[in-house]
């Protein structure tokens, strides 16, 4: 059993490593782009996905208005776009649908998942478990950019001959495989896209096995890991699918192929002149394999977000997270079924009802864990001596979104119910409250949280708590009203509502939700601020700013290069506060029985004395 | 910059290039089972035409590569046994018969899709050769995957230094016994499979 180390031993190892290590100075190159280091590639990944966050919130903005006021030209902008796809700035059909399958797209493939496996996955892995770096250091590099290369492969399709790819993010045949080239564009970005999330996951799985620190046992790691750790274990066995259906899309789009052609298919595109499909195809086979990706995709997208919402609230509410192994049991349901479940996007498609009320049950089944890890959380908050920071505020917020949005898709698991409100608003309004009131939130309440560690400054918790009430405010009168509209029949994707008469007593509705959008969009711009005034200006984050147990917190802010500063070891659980022994609420995992933590000051001029 | 590089055991005892290339060869197989899966269906709706397409290919050269793949598998495994055993000579040997191999397969491949090209066969023709061309063009690929690190490791062992990574060998082993098995599966869903029932058109 090596010897407990204490701040202050560290603060002597670090000028004897110093002059050690100088051989290691690192060129710009390789220290700021191509660096194998997984803070370095955590931030590469937060950024260039909140930069993409602009860009998803830029194109539902310009969506929402055509909505809103179709016919009318967009303010301020409408006189740049191009006159092809909108002619004196107004919004024409091919445009808009451009539009909505890049939204989309972006949002999900270059905003989401970076962030919640990306950012979280790098930044969170070997901090929490207490190592020097990734298994794999080079494959992380290659897993942003490969990431990298897909965003300005997918974006690129907006500057080709008939932009971007449009067939909504599902990307359904035969309308995709007769698509331009920004539709093969989209392809390749998808299948990039997902070859980086292979190399990432299979990272983060070899990571969480093998470099975990002396002492830490699987079920000692912080529920970010473990629930990073699982969706990893997703995206290694459901990405490969969607790459190999998006392999055989491209053949049908480039080598005009027909496995997704039906017969005697006729086509208007203009895409199709002298194409010769000989068909035979299946288009509902590429439905079963997008959504054999893609339904484990929501998971991917949330689930790393419940663990970080977990610590977040056992931090916040200084109580130990109630239900610690229900919590991994109850991710590792959700991960399992959610491989069986993919046929409940596809209740229209054609299928035998005895397979659809399968998929329906096995649907209705996943909200018992989901309903477990709801119950838990409030069990964790319940009488903690709750610390309202924007992280915990975008926690709880995380949670109350969740609860709304899971409750709405246990109608849509319903087959009968879903016959109904299938491609309604109904859905739209649904996974905006899993995807941006869920895993926006969760990501949100991840960012204020570890930003310290990982900028080494603190976020202004004021302008944090506006835009945390900004958010949650206008996200609920955006997204809420969707579910009026989707009940009473109003189509996704569709260009001009006015054209169907019995939607034109929803043009209200449609107006009242682009103005909170706009708003919504625009209060976003209060975490740009943040994060950039912080940056430059911000005060020094302390090594553990909020009292936390887990390992991370035991490293300076920021880590430097091999994160902490001596070997660490594990004692304890991650979740010990409020022992009734201990004179501190917290316990953290790092200290040995008996060992006293040195006040966080010498901490702080010590990160000074390594410059 | 203070560096620490904590260089302990890794905790599962398996190395972590090893334990990520099982984990790679999990998301291959389901790449590969998502091509496989692709073929049960359309195969079942449209069994006449991939029954007949399927006689136009030539089931000896595909049985050749078939051996020549197991072949390859073989020397690959004796080639990690040497390095292991630190026969260099012997690793050499066994590097270069597994890399001649994997170009024989490449030339023979070579050769089945250039005759079928010069009889107006090509993946758009029917959807058999689309999904003919599309997986052996895929495990075709991984084929030349496999080749670049083999040679890689076989110059280096030619240098001064020599290479005596046997993890890595190892590595690469495993990948290359999984491209050989896709291969086995592909070679009779391909070309072997039609009802034994079936009388061939005669010509």
């Amino acid at each position: 059993m090596s010897s407990p180390v204490l701040v202050s031993d560290t603060h002597h190892d670090v000028h004897t490593d110093h002059g050690h290590h100088e051989h290691h100075k690192q060129s710009f190159i390789t220290k700021y782009i191509f660096s194998t280091d997984h803070k370095m590639v955590a931030k590469q990944f937060m950024l260039s996905a909140l930069f993409f966050l602009l860009i998803g919130g830029a194109l539902a903005l310009l969506l929402r208005w055509q909505l809103a006021y179709p016919g009318e030209a967009v303010p301020l902008i409408g006189q740049f776009l191009p006159e092809l796809i909108a002619s004196d700035g107004v919004i024409q059909p091919g445009l808009f649908i451009q539009l909505t399958t890049m939204h989309a797209s972006v949002m999900i493939f270059f905003v989401i998942i970076p962030l919640a496996v990306g950012l979280f996955g790098n930044l969170c892995i070997p901090l929490m478990i207490g190592t020097d770096d990734m298994a794999l250091p080079f494959i992380n590099l290659l897993s942003f950019w490969l990431y990298f290369l897909a965003g300005i492969v997918a974006a690129a399709g907006f500057f080709v001959q008939g932009g971007a790819g449009a067939s909504g993010w599902t990307g359904y045949p035969p309308l995709s495989a007769i698509g331009g080239l920004g539709q093969t564009l989209w392809i390749v970005a998808v299948f990039l896209v997902g070859f980086s999330s292979i190399l990432g996951g299979m990272n983060y799985v070899t990571t969480v096995l093998n470099k975990r620190a002396p002492g830490m046992k699987m079920f000692d790691m912080p529920l970010s890991v473990w629930a990073i750790f699982i969706t990893s274990v997703l995206m290694v066995l459901g990405t490969p699918v969607l790459a190999s259906a998006v392999s055989m899309l491209f053949f049908d789009n480039v080598l005009h192929t027909s496995f997704f052609m039906p017969d005697n298919l006729t086509v208007a595109s203009p895409y199709a002149n002298g194409m010769k499909h000989s068909g035979g195809g299946q288009p509902i086979l590429f439905q079963h394999l997008f959504w054999f990706y893609s339904h484990p995709a929501v998971y991917i997208m949330i689930l790393p977000l419940m663990g970080v919402v977990s610590d977040v609230l056992s931090t916040f509410s200084r109580k130990p997270i109630y239900g610690y192994k229900a919590m991994i049991f109850a991710i590792m349901a959700i991960a399992f079924l959610g491989f069986i479940v993919w046929g409940h996007h596809m209740f229209q498609s054609g299928m035998n009802p005895l397979l659809g009320t399968t998929f329906m049950l096995s649907t209705i089944v996943i909200a018992v864990p989901s309903a477990i890890k709801v119950f838990n959380w409030l069990g964790t908050i319940w009488r903690g001596s709750i610390r309202y920071t924007t992280a915990n505020m975008m926690a709880l917020g995380f949670i109350a979104t969740f609860i709304i949005g899971g409750l709405s898709g246990v109608f849509m698991a319903s087959a009968p119910v879903d016959i109904y409100i299938h491609d309604t608003y109904f859905i739209v309004a649904h996974i905006h409250y899993v995807l941006f009131g869920g895993s926006l939130f969760g990501i949100y309440a991840g960012i204020y949280y570890w930003f310290p560690k990982l900028f080494g400054k603190m976020l202004n918790e004021i302008w944090g708590r506006r835009h945390f009430f900004w958010t949650f405010i206008f996200f609920n009168l955006t997204f809420f009203p969707m579910h009026i509209l989707g009940v009473g029949g109003h189509m996704r994707r569709i260009h001009d509502p006015n054209v169907y008469d019995f939607l034109k007593p929803f043009q209200p509705w449609n107006e009242f939700i682009t103005i909170m959008a706009i708003i919504l969009g625009f209060s976003q711009l209060i975490l740009f601020g943040n994060i950039i005034y912080t940056w430059i200006w911000g005060p020094k984050a302390p090594k553990n700013p909020w009292n936390a147990n887990t390992l991370e917190w035991h490293a300076p802010s920021p880590p430097p290069h091999g994160n902490f500063l001596a070997p660490v070891r594990v004692y304890r659980s991650p979740y010990e506060f409020s022992h009734p022994d201990r004179a501190d609420d917290f316990h953290p995992q790092w200290l040995a029985p008996g060992e006293v933590e040195i006040e966080e000051t010498t901490t702080v001029s010590e990160t000074q004395n390594t410059h | 910059m203070s560096g620490l590089v904590l260089d302990h055991e890794p905790v599962s005892g398996i190395p972590h290039g090893k334990l990520a290339m099982w984990v790679f060869l999990a998301s291959e197989i389901m790449f590969f089972t998502g091509f496989f899966a692709s073929f049960i269906v359309l195969r079942n709706a449209n069994i006449d035409l991939f029954t007949n397409s399927a006689q136009a290919l030539n089931k000896w050269l595909a049985l050749l590569n078939t051996i020549v793949l197991i072949g390859s598998s073989l020397t690959m495994a004796l080639s990690v046994l040497a390095i292991e055993k630190g026969n260099k000579r012997n690793f050499q040997l066994y590097m270069t018969i597994t890399i001649l191999c994997a170009f024989t397969f490449l030339i023979v491949k070579y050769f089945e899709y250039t005759s079928k090209f010069s009889h107006h066969i090509y993946p758009w023709t029917d959807l058999f050769y689309s999904y003919y061309f599309l997986t052996t063009g895929f495990h075709g690929m991984h084929v030349i995957g496999g080749i670049i690190p083999m040679v890689w490791m076989l110059m280096r062992s030619f240098t001064k230094k020599g290479y005596h990574n046997h993890v890595r060998v190892e590595v690469l082993g495993l990948y290359w016994h999984f491209v050989d098995l896709v291969w086995i599966f592909l070679f009779p869903v391909l070309y072997l499979m039609f009802p034994t029932s079936y009388v061939p058109p005669i010509h």
